[in-house]
């Protein structure tokens, strides 16, 4: 077993309003081994995009880290001052955000945008960079690299852009990328397309990903192992195949049972009842029990957690020793 | 590229024709044409004379088209107030507005830029808040008030400046100037300062306001998630694209400084243009208030095409490429 | 809440009630600068509005004037008098209440010019939206070229052309080419905002189908874009009537701007620059000082209206 990458160990998130202070993210925690592809799949609201910006602190003002430890190759990353932090953005942490249209600086061509990047954490020359700049770009599926190195943003398309965005965030090797909803703003046949890149590419230069979207699609085309997300809490982690077909906690039996499948019979697709709950009105115990059909004491009163059950682990009363197992 | 010149060239026209067709109805149906040609001293027979040659009895369109010849070539006819050539006035009185409006702008930019940012930056922090409240002054405070402010505290209680006039200066070719005397800048810097304020609290609130939305875009998050160091996100990316759309108002702010420049004029009676058209409107001396009005036209278009054109120079946007898109 | 009788007064009530409970008034409680301009703005009106009644002496009344009393300093200066507070001028005119019935005229003019701006550019604004076509098409053109004029030259155009006009004009003739002449300046902010809504709501299906059923597109107008546009055209009204005070103030100061009979504070500043340097600086500083105080005070009620009506602020 190697030292883990990325620990995340009883992570809280808050943000204190005029109305009194919202728990975000409530004691998360997970692992990210070097060079795997780990999934982080929930609703809208569920708390998967904070959870990577805590990760890169990039945490918008009044959020702010509660409580808990983020640990990268064994340092704390979670207190540092804002210079050491931002050495280890961009370098060991990567990021791609969702929208490719905004995510690259309209005015200045996407060469200098990467001659920039490389040039803060590699300290290369300026011709280095520039090699290295086409380099990447290439191996991001660009035609005509050495033409488009002086082109604008708005000259490329949606996908296009997402690629150089993906070559951005690899340009100073980083062991990890955060990839928040890489794919949701993109065209169903690209998609597929910057799935693959990104896998390929990751494996090639050794990074692992934190891959965050509400696609299980996406997640079971690309992740080794998956974390599901509701109410700001971790309700199951586990390998990819184990999560989708044999699902512990009874959320994620409902979400893999939402989703249609092409193969075999069509038959009537589950349909959880009700909604998630909303920051302010986070039931106690376990957040999933009013909507739970086999809820029962114990989960209105205590807030579980991870308990493994065979190779997952899911944060279900149902699943801890001395309970029966599940209905 | 191109067509775009054209049209707008083609409503610079439409403007300006415009314009002089109020000039013009000024000229025809207040007050007498022939008195604000002649002036008030002309003999009958002069006026019969120039009654058939002007053909006032011509058809209106006739009328027209030689005003706007008239016009076109700089002759507006006597003043009423003075009895000397309009064109003559004007072109006197010219350099000494230019000459004001041209440093009140620059000091207006110079100030206004680095105050901006800082108050965006340095949001929230006392001194921020001191220049918002300061800015907030600058616009509350009529321009001819913080003129008398200024006399009151320069050069009646301190008596370091001069509070009126010109000063000394010197005549290179057709143009006068006292940027070159001490005494001509001595007596510069109370007027321009004052009519430095509205525009420089202007770009302050623009720059600081863009700057604030620019620093909330994908792209400068992007940026923070590569490691880019403060300084380059601020100075290299920030600023950029916030003095785009600056540049445009920054640009029809001049316009706004040559206007004004009538009240700064009135108070410190520095003897420019803006004094003149004043004295014109309390006098009703039609011939000079036409004329003012068709050289303050031509100057806003001119301003407003070189903006215009400004704005392709710097947004890589806006310039149509012939290479395609790539997919 | 038991059922009270039906009528436009409990539902007034009910109306009242839900505004002190809600986001607009939280903000203004919590706002000490939106509490403290309004009180000053508050003070100013009523001292403007209530001058004949509350001022110390009248400075229109020729025949109270007494030259003896001229260019006193303020009272609490050595050679000044607890008579006249703040000073008099040349003429024996108490500041205090010149100040007074300056401000009267100012806040008249200011108030009269933005109720005129807001009539005519919302009227403007929703034909324009609603006709579309060519008229919209022109009525913008117009509200383009008239923004890129500054508003003091047009205020300067429009009276210099109706002194010419009318060169012996009596006062309210004045007044009235004054008023229009600074409500013209600042239209097209209102006929540019309500235009935009009334596009919009224009789409809507709602709308299309009262057109069908045959509702007139002035009900319409009034029902759905009116309530709509209410609160931006406030905001742009409140920090319009600051610009319009300060316009007038301009004008005045210039010398074409109220008559002469009537000074407004800009004449009284006007008229005390040139005491200036015979050290009499109170003539001309504390009309200024008002000025100022009234310009400052609803401009930053208009800043926090504007951020107190904005719901991506709240």
């Amino acid at each position: 077993m190697t030292a883990p990458l990325l620990e995340v160990r009883h992570l809280k998130v808050e943000f204190p309003t005029r109305r009194g202070t919202l728990l975000a993210l409530d004691d998360v925690s997970f692992d990210i081994a070097p060079g795997e592809i780990l999934g982080v799949v929930g609703e809208s609201g569920a708390g998967k995009s904070l959870t990577g910006a805590a990760i890169i602190g990039l945490l918008e003002p009044p959020g702010r880290i509660g409580d808990g430890e983020i640990r990268l190759g064994g340092e704390r990353i979670d207190n540092l001052p804002h210079a050491r932090m931002r050495e280890i953005r961009g370098r060991r942490i990567g990021a791609i955000f969702q929208d490719p249209l905004t995510s690259l600086n309209p005015l200045v061509t996407i060469g200098r945008q990467l001659v920039e990047t490389i040039q803060v954490h590699l300290k290369t020359g300026a011709e280095q960079a520039r090699r290295r700049a086409i380099a990447l770009l290439q191996e991001t599926g660009i035609q005509a690299a050495e033409q488009r190195f002086d082109q604008y943003p708005h000259q490329f398309s949606g996908g296009m852009r997402q690629r150089v965005v993906i070559a951005l965030a690899l340009a100073a090797e980083p062991q990890l990328i955060v990839a928040d909803e890489p794919t949701t703003a993109l065209d169903v046949s690209i998609q597929a397309q910057i799935i693959g890149l990104l896998k390929r590419l990751t494996k090639d230069h050794g990074a692992a990903v934190m891959l965050i979207t509400h696609d299980m699609g996406v997640i079971a085309e690309a992740c080794d192992r998956v974390a599901v997300m509701y109410a700001g809490r971790i309700a199951e982690i586990g390998p990819v195949a184990d999560v989708i077909h044999q699902p512990a906690h009874p959320y994620s039996v409902g979400l893999m049972g939402s989703i249609p499948s092409m193969a075999g019979e069509r038959e009537r697709l589950l349909q959880i009842d009700g909604a998630m709950p909303r920051l302010n009105a986070i039931p106690t115990g376990c957040a999933f029990n009013p909507r739970c059909p086999q809820a029962f004491d114990r989960c209105r009163v205590h807030q579980p957690g991870l308990q493994t059950v065979r190779s997952t682990q899911a944060a279900c009363w149902l699943h801890a020793a001395g309970h029966g197992g599940p209905a | 590229m191109l067509a775009f010149i054209l049209r707008r060239l083609a409503q610079a026209l439409v403007v300006m024709l415009t314009v002089a067709f109020i000039a013009f109805m000024l000229f025809q149906y207040v007050g007498d044409p022939v008195t604000n040609l002649l002036g008030q001293d002309a003999t009958p027979e002069q006026r019969l004379k120039l009654r058939t040659d002007l053909g006032l009895d011509e058809p209106f369109p006739v009328q027209f088209a030689r005003f706007v010849g008239n016009a076109a070539q700089g002759e507006f006819g006597l003043s009423l107030r003075q009895g000397r050539k309009v064109s003559a006035l004007i072109a006197e009185r010219f350099p000494a507005t230019l000459e004001l409006a041209a440093t009140a702008a620059l000091i207006g930019l110079a100030l206004g830029i680095p105050l901006g940012v800082y108050a965006a930056l340095k949001r929230g922090s006392f001194m921020s808040q001191v220049v918002m409240t300061g800015s907030l002054l600058g616009v509350s405070l009529p321009n001819f008030l913080i003129g008398i402010l200024l006399i009151l505290v320069f050069a009646v209680v301190l008596k370091w400046l001069p509070s009126f006039g010109r000063g000394e200066v010197l005549a290179i070719g057709p143009i006068t100037t006292g940027l070159l005397t001490w005494d001509g800048i001595k007596h510069l810097l109370l007027p321009a300062l004052t009519l430095s304020l509205f525009p420089m609290t202007l770009v302050l609130r623009l720059v600081r306001s863009e700057m604030l939305e620019v620093l909330r875009t994908d792209y400068i998050k992007f940026a923070r998630a590569r490691g880019l160091p403060d300084r380059s996100i601020y100075f290299r990316h920030a600023l950029k694209n916030t003095l785009v759309p600056v540049i445009t108002i920054a640009g029809l702010q001049l316009g706004a400084i040559i206007a004004f420049a009538i009240v700064t004029e009135t108070v410190f009676q520095w003897p420019g243009m803006g004094l003149l058209f004043i004295q014109a409107v309390q006098f009703a001396d039609v011939p000079v208030m036409a004329a003012y009005l068709c050289l303050i036209a031509l100057i806003f278009v001119v301003i407003n095409l070189v903006v215009d054109l400004l704005y392709f120079a710097v947004d890589p946007r806006l310039r149509i490429e012939r290479s395609a898109a790539g997919h | 809440m038991a059922l009270s009788a039906p009528g436009g007064g409990a539902a007034a009530a009910r109306a009242l009630a839900r505004f002190f409970d809600g986001d607009v008034w939280f903000s203004f409680r919590t706002s000490p600068v939106a509490i403290v301009a309004s009180l000053i703005a508050a003070l100013c009106m009523f001292c403007a509005v209530m001058a004949p009644w509350i001022a110390p002496h009248n400075p229109l009344d020729l025949a109270s004037l007494d030259l003896i009393d001229a260019r006193l300093p303020p009272a609490w200066m050595a050679e000044g008098r607890s008579k006249y507070l703040l000073g008099t001028d040349d003429q024996g005119r108490d500041i205090l209440s010149a100040l007074m019935y300056g401000s009267r005229i100012s806040l008249f003019v200011g108030l009269a010019s933005v109720l005129l701006s807001v009539v005519f550019g919302v009227g403007l604004g929703l034909l324009s939206g609603y006709a579309g076509g060519r008229v919209d098409a022109f009525i913008m053109r117009v509200c383009d070229v008239m923004l890129s004029f500054p508003s003091i030259l047009i205020a300067l155009l429009i009276d210099g052309v109706g002194r010419a006009l009318f060169p012996n004009a009596h006062d309210t003739l004045a007044f009235t080419v004054l008023i229009i002449a600074i409500s013209l300046t600042g239209w097209v902010q209102y006929a540019r905002t309500v235009r935009g809504s009334t596009l919009v709501e224009r789409q809507r299906e709602y709308v299309q189908a009262a057109r069908v059923i045959g509702v007139s597109p002035a009900r319409i107008m009034r029902r759905h874009v009116l309530p709509n546009v209410l609160g931006p055209v406030l905001v742009l009204a409140t920090i319009h009537i600051a610009t319009a005070i300060i316009t007038e103030a301009t004008l005045s100061f210039l010398g074409v701007g109220v008559p002469p009979t009537s000074p407004s504070l800009g004449t009284l500043i006007r008229v005390g620059q040139d005491f200036l340097f015979s050290g009499e600086w109170w003539i001309t500083i504390f009309p200024g000082l008002v000025l100022v105080m009234i310009a400052l005070s609803v401009n930053l009620l208009g800043d926090w209206l504007r951020d107190a009506l904005n719901p991506r602020l709240r």
